[in-house]
């Protein structure tokens, strides 16, 4: 007997998208920006995040969760800022997911909050598939780990909105090729915008924070905006970022996208 | 490698509809698969049958169809096919273009059932 075919359509991820449009939906009814980061492990997101969450928590209300596959040392890092950090301890799971995002939250007001950074595990591959409910992902790339970057991970630049060129303060160091690095940052993703930072002198972080207030502006614009009606279809429909086009880079670093 | 963790996502997926459907013997699932999915064919095809074990979907095969990346290329005014995911350019015109419309799939679509 021939087998029977029965046709279905299912998101295989189906429940973390619906989980992430409901967080998307939370925060954005509550006035909260979401920010992710990702990156390999050691591009210096945490260096970043602490510098970020020090000078915005005079700002405004910025919180920060960290996932780690073990030990709370980032959460200790970041939490110096004096900002509410709190570490996601994955385990064995290479990546966060929305689930875990909801978790750790309950029992924060998300009203008091205005900014929420999230930084992910240290991994370029995984996180890639799953949505958290952020407005925008960063992917993090250092001068030293090589320009070609964007084109041995090209799915993690694709599914950011944004790419931060870390410890450019190395760059002479590490001979890095910024013009080569930024065009396989367009080729990736064209249209990428793309900012370069160094958490360690500091050059850049004006213009990196400059980015995250229009985004905040952006993003509270979009508070009322009720997203389409949930689709289980593709992974192709994921819910709606904000609209990066109309987010303008500060100017002096500008992305260089190509003609 | 998150790869596990999708192929146990795939058998739950695949068993609940079977469930509702009278609980038949599935032979196999068909799954379509992007290259943005973020996930890997060799190692998914691995998970699978590690996933599989002790289910009502052991011994089963999983069938997965790569779906390419398409793009809208604004120039042409049309969808165009993305050989490469390292250059997203359109490829009658050169364009570059991110407006992806297919290739992010992760997509359970059939199962064969013994009738």
């Amino acid at each position: 007997m021939t087998p029977r075919l029965i046709e279905v359509r299912q998101n295989v991820l189906k429940q973390n998208d619906l989980l992430a449009r409901e967080l998307r939906s939370s925060f954005r009814d509550a006035g909260v920006t979401v920010l992710s980061f990702v990156s390999s492990p050691g591009a210096g997101k945490t260096t970043l995040l602490e510098k970020l969450l020090t000078e915005l928590h005079q700002k405004m209300n910025v919180a920060a969760l960290v996932g780690d596959l073990a030990t709370e040392n980032d959460a200790a890092r970041l939490a110096r800022s004096g900002a509410p950090v709190r570490q996601i301890v994955t385990g064995t799971v290479c990546h966060l997911d929305a689930e875990m995002i909801r978790k750790s939250m309950v029992d924060w007001r998300l009203e008091q909050i205005d900014l929420l950074l999230i930084e992910n595990v240290g991994n370029m591959v995984c996180p890639s598939s799953y949505d958290l409910g952020e407005d925008l992902r960063f992917v993090l790339m250092s001068v030293t780990e090589g320009e070609d970057k964007p084109l041995k991970y090209p799915t993690i630049f694709n599914t950011a909105d944004v790419a931060v060129i870390t410890k450019i303060d190395l760059a002479q160091a590490a001979e890095f090729d910024r013009a080569t690095a930024e065009q396989n940052i367009q080729s990736v993703r064209p249209g990428m915008p793309v900012l370069r930072v160094s958490a360690k002198t500091n050059d850049g972080l004006a213009n990196l924070l400059k980015f995250i207030q229009t985004a905040r502006e952006a993003a509270s614009e979009l508070s009322s905006f009720t997203p389409n009606e949930v689709s289980t279809g593709s992974g192709s429909d994921r819910a709606e970022p904000l609209p990066i086009a109309d987010l303008r880079l500060p100017a002096g670093n500008a992305a260089t996208v190509r003609d | 490698m998150h790869e596990l963790s999708i192929a146990l996502s795939i058998v739950d997926a695949a068993a609940e509809v079977a469930a509702r459907r009278g609980a038949p013997q599935i032979k196999a699932v068909h799954l379509k698969l992007g290259p943005l999915s973020g996930v890997v064919k060799d190692a998914l095809l691995f998970s699978y049958d590690i996933a599989c074990e002790g289910t009502a979907l052991a011994g089963s095969r999983l069938l997965i169809e790569d779906v390419p990346v398409v793009a809208y290329c604004p120039q042409c005014h049309s969808d165009q096919r993305i050989e490469s995911i390292q250059r997203f350019t359109c490829p009658g015109c050169g364009t570059p273009t991110a407006d992806v419309v297919q290739g992010d799939e992760l997509l359970v679509t059939a199962l064969e059932i013994e009738p």
